[in-house]
């Protein structure tokens, strides 16, 4: 029997396998190693590959999974009889969350060289849980951008169209999981970084509520907003990696004391009755039209399935780009202040003060776009302005914060569509950052909320995939997994990405 | 002409925790450099800061101390500027919601009580150290410079004071007082030479009738007693003299020299640095809530003023006395445990001014790591009240205890110091030394009384030392009538 290539399995396909023993951790790796030589070269999701750690690693995790004992009458049975979720299933980690010896650059030069010398708090929980780092994915420099075009090192390609950008910030995430680089990938949303790239890859992104999930090991864009999150292939495994990541952790004071769930339960409860906001501010006008096409699709599933659906108004929302394009620069100026070539990093030559060394090694190490949400920040913090500025964005937050809770009084889960538009071609918006600032203007609200959300695929436009968000009040993870969920049974959405051997 | 002076003291205090404000790193003084650090507090991508509750406690503590009004909701701030001691390049401090604000420090000068207000006291970390390499270790001479972040992080404590300091020996009273509370509170140790207590001043003099400018000079590195005051004087003659000469004077932020005793200009401000402050995302805001401050309150000790008031009342002794046995608060400790057990309050203050203190000046220790302990002293108190010591062999048995820590019972035995009071064996060695000294008796016989001294100390001598003093004295009259 020809077995099917493993690249192509879900983690908790793979997982079953290898449960039943019929697969070992090594064969997937192998086999995903296989895959990135296929199109690794062309598609260029990685900035750091962990191949040869992740073959070890695997062999290694067989023993454990496939060591027997003999019992009573001479037979052998496997010493391990249920083997935790996930144990052996490869994992691909965004470039910006910190690996003890391996290369973390955050997509940037001035980071280029720089290994850290601990790992991240979730780092620490998926070597907990047996499972394999297959290497460090690529984004926009420091999680700036929704492209990876600002990665200081290469543009990632879109699976399924080389010629379009996968999104971003975590688009080496998204498009790893895409094209079978991975099953499974963790990616960083502070505005909308792993929903828009999933929704540009036709993938499952979630990003948890703010404060699920340390931050321990998160090198910072901005910290008020950043959270860590699972982006995967369907709703299922996205539910069995949050079940790993999220917890509380005493090395981050934001990070939330909540007692441990089972996110896998919600996979068995349905939405009858299930009341359904549709945000009309998200509906309108920036919306491309075969954007809300697939959108009202998808309310007709809902509707389908039993649930409710009505459109809602959340005026304050208008006001969210402007208030995060202040907030999170602001932020990013003082988390990027610490780049200055004293202590590790990039340190430029020829330097005559240190003064002089801070300058020329943040010209040299930085690119444009960081520069430019330093010097926004920069300037939204200074004397005279900060109360015009941060202050005023803050207050915005409040507001934004508040018209969710008002619709979460009457609704359970709000929908919209995750981006504006399908991805768009690589270099079409780069000269443009406020058309590009434009892509986030769906998913950007949620993050200034501290909500969760999640972007699941609804359709195709010129087989580019469309994504579909979900939104959720705190902690309210489960519900958004068992809203998505049943929407995905019944959409039954095809991942044919321009690799058609997939 | 005539000048009025104004003075607002800055004081940074390290606070006495085992680990650093936001990790976990060892805050011990004197190790070799990099050896206490670690991610966090070197700043690298992706750390987080976790507070010190102890360090957050103990600043509390002190701003009750101070009369502070305690905030109940706090919060830090990120004081944001770039420099090689400042990894994060930002510090991690407090800004519009200090945990203490509005308090006051009343201290006397002649018997007169002078009230100084405490605009407000915060946490913030300290930095860490840079070392310029070369034979003076000035910067501007330097062939380069190390950093040590053992420093980095360690939990520091800001007072500032309002600008009610008038001149230069209230400033150093309000300095003096605002350490020795500190001491009493038990949150730092106050070591200048480490630099755990520092001292920046703010200073502004006006010609009487004038109104103030804002030409105010920020003096830093005042780091002890003496550069305090020599640097307040030289800075308040120098800001005279140029009123004297109708020149300017600037904002600036000046250097006191300690080699010159001088103040040189590091920086002329054109306006105040602006430090981008911001609310510090990576730490919650914290509500402080009544019933910590009443826990904390209780830990709070007896404050120093009004215990040497106490003491002054409560004993019979002198104020000086007074004023030196409660100059620290172990010293006070330690008299007060002794005057429990022994009812002679005179008697305990002499032994501790004389002796005590002059023994743990000759070692330069401090009297809560000596060995002697309120046990030892009184027990010897009541040996030599019982006779059953002199007070000169006692002189000898306290530095024996201070060396050793053996209690005055054990010493006496082992080294058989017991006093001599039988009257036979007396009797014997007395009889031995007139019969030794036969032209001394003649003296003495025929009037020439100042002898008897000698013979006395023959006595002595023979018995090095032990003998009863006062018998001795009788008997030897009686032999001689």
């Amino acid at each position: 029997m020809v077995k099917e290539r493993l690249y192509k399995l879900s983690a908790k396909e793979l997982s079953d396998l290898m449960s039943k023993r019929e697969i070992s951790s090594y064969e997937t790796v192998k086999d995903i190693a296989e895959r990135m030589e296929e199109v690794e070269t062309i598609v260029k999701s990685y900035i750091t590959t962990n191949i040869y750690k992740a073959i070890a690693a695997a062999r290694k995790i067989d023993k454990f999974i496939y060591k027997k004992k003999r019992i009573r009458g001479g037979k052998f049975i496997y010493r391990t009889k249920n083997i935790e979720p996930l144990t052996g299933i490869p994992i691909a980690v965004k470039d910006n969350i910190t690996t003890k010896g391996i290369h973390t650059t955050c997509g940037s030069n001035i980071l280029g060289n720089y290994k850290p010398i601990y790992d991240a708090t979730v780092i620490n929980k998926i070597k907990e849980s047996n499972m394999i780092l297959t290497g460090k994915t690529n984004m926009d420099e420091f999680a700036m951008g929704s492209s990876t075009e600002n990665s200081s090192f290469w543009t990632t390609h879109n699976p399924w169209n080389l010629n379009n950008v996968p999104g971003g910030s975590s688009g080496g995430s998204a498009a790893a999981v895409a094209v079978g680089e991975t099953p499974l990938a963790l990616g960083t949303d502070t505005g909308g970084s792993i929903r828009q790239p999933a929704a540009l890859c036709g993938v499952v992104g979630l990003k948890p509520t703010y404060g699920l999930v340390s931050r321990f090991g998160l090198i910072a864009f901005a910290s008020s907003l950043d959270q860590i999150g699972p982006i995967t292939r369907n709703v299922q495994d996205c539910a069995l990696l949050l079940n790993i990541i999220a917890g509380h952790d005493s090395l981050d004071s934001t990070s939330v004391f909540k007692d441990k769930e089972d996110y896998t339960k919600y996979l068995k409860e349905d939405i009858s009755g299930l009341k359904i906001g549709i945000i009309k501010e998200l509906m309108g006008e920036g919306i491309s039209n075969y954007v809300k096409g697939a959108v009202y699709k998808a309310i007709n599933i809902f509707s389908s399935l039993g649930a409710f659906c009505e459109e809602i108004s959340l005026p304050s929302l208008k006001f969210a780009l402007s208030a995060y394009y202040i907030i999170a620069p602001a932020e990013a100026s003082s988390n990027l202040a610490r780049y200055d070539g004293i202590r590790y990093g990039l340190r430029a030559k020829k330097v005559k003060s240190f003064r002089s060394m801070y300058r020329k090694t943040r010209s040299q190490g930085f690119g444009d776009e960081v520069k430019r949400r330093i010097m926004l920040g920069t300037y939204a913090l200074s004397r005279g302005y900060y109360e015009a500025y941060y202050l005023q964005a803050q207050k915005v937050r409040t507001l934004i914060i508040n018209d969710f809770k008002k619709v979460f009084k009457k609704f359970d889960v709000l929908i919209s569509p995750t981006t504006p538009s399908v991805a768009f071609k690589i270099g079409e918006k780069f000269e443009d950052p406020l058309t590009m600032y434009l892509s986030d203007i769906c998913t950007i609200p949620v993050n200034l909320a501290g909500i969760p959300a999640i972007s699941i695929p609804c359709g195709l436009k010129n087989n580019l995939p469309i994504g579909l968000q979900i939104i959720a009040p705190h902690f309210e993870e489960g519900l958004l997994i068992k809203t998505a969920y049943n929407f995905e049974k019944k959409f039954n959405f095809k991942l044919k990405p321009l690799y058609r051997k997939f | 002409m005539e000048f009025e002076i104004k003075i607002g003291l800055e004081t940074h205090v390290e606070l006495l925790t085992d680990s650093k404000m936001f990790c976990g790193c060892s805050t011990k003084f004197g190790t070799a450099p990099n050896t206490q650090t670690c991610p966090i507090c070197l700043g690298h991508p992706g750390t987080l800061p976790v507070i010190n509750k102890k360090a957050f406690d103990y600043t509390i503590k002190v701003a009750l101390a101070l009369n502070c009004k305690i905030a109940n909701f706090t919060q830090f701030h990120r004081k944001n500027y770039f420099y090689p001691d400042l990894p994060k390049g930002y510090q991690i401090s407090q800004y519009d919601l200090p945990i203490g604000l509005n308090g006051y420090l009343d201290i006397k000068l002649n018997s007169k009580v002078k009230r100084i207000g405490i605009s407000r006291v915060h946490m913030e970390e300290d930095t860490a150290k840079l070392l310029h390499f070369g034979e003076t270790g000035r910067i501007s001479e330097a062939t380069g410079s190390g950093l040590d972040f053992n420093r980095c992080g360690i939990p520091l404590l800001e007072i500032v004071s309002a600008p009610d300091i008038k001149n230069v020996t209230q400033a150093k009273a309000y300095v003096m007082l605002l350490k020795k509370i500190l001491e009493y509170l038990e949150v730092s140790d106050c070591n200048m030479e480490e630099g755990k207590f520092r001292i920046d001043a703010n200073i502004s003099v006006k010609k009487l009738g004038d109104e103030y400018s804002k030409t105010r000079t920020e003096l830093k590195n005042l780091n002890s007693f003496r550069f305090l005051e020599k640097g307040l004087s030289y800075e308040i003659k120098r800001q005279s003299e140029i009123l004297n000469k109708s020149e300017k004077l600037y904002l600036e932020t000046r250097h006191f020299d300690s080699k010159t005793m001088t103040t040189k200009s590091m920086r002329i401000k054109e306006e105040a640095q602006d430090y981008r402050y911001f609310p510090e995302p990576d730490l919650v805001p914290i509500e402080i809530s009544r019933e910590l401050v009443d826990e904390i309150k209780k830990t709070v000790p007896e404050l120093p003023s009004i215990r040497t008031d106490r003491i002054k009342k409560q004993y019979d002794i002198s104020d000086n006395d007074v004023e030196i046995i409660t100059s620290t608060k172990s010293m006070a400790d330690f008299f007060e445990s002794c005057a429990k057990i022994y009812p002679y309050p005179k008697i305990i203050s002499n032994w501790i001014i004389r002796d005590l203190l002059y023994l743990l000046n000759q070692e330069q220790i401090q009297i809560e790591n000596c060995k002697i302990s309120s046990e030892h002293l009184v027990d010897m108190l009541k040996m030599i009240d019982t006779g059953s010591i002199s007070g000169k062999i006692a002189k000898s048995i306290f530095k024996e205890m201070f060396k050793t820590g053996k209690m005055p019972g054990d010493i006496v035995q082992e080294k058989g110091l017991e006093q001599i009071s039988d009257i036979d064996k007396l009797t014997d060695i007395i009889e031995q030394v007139l019969k030794e000294n036969p032209e001394i008796v003649t003296q003495y016989l025929s009037g020439k009384m100042q002898v008897f001294t000698f013979l006395v100390g023959q006595v002595m001598k023979k018995t090095k030392g032990k003998a009863n003093p006062k018998l001795v004295n009788e008997l030897l009259k009686k032999k001689l009538k």
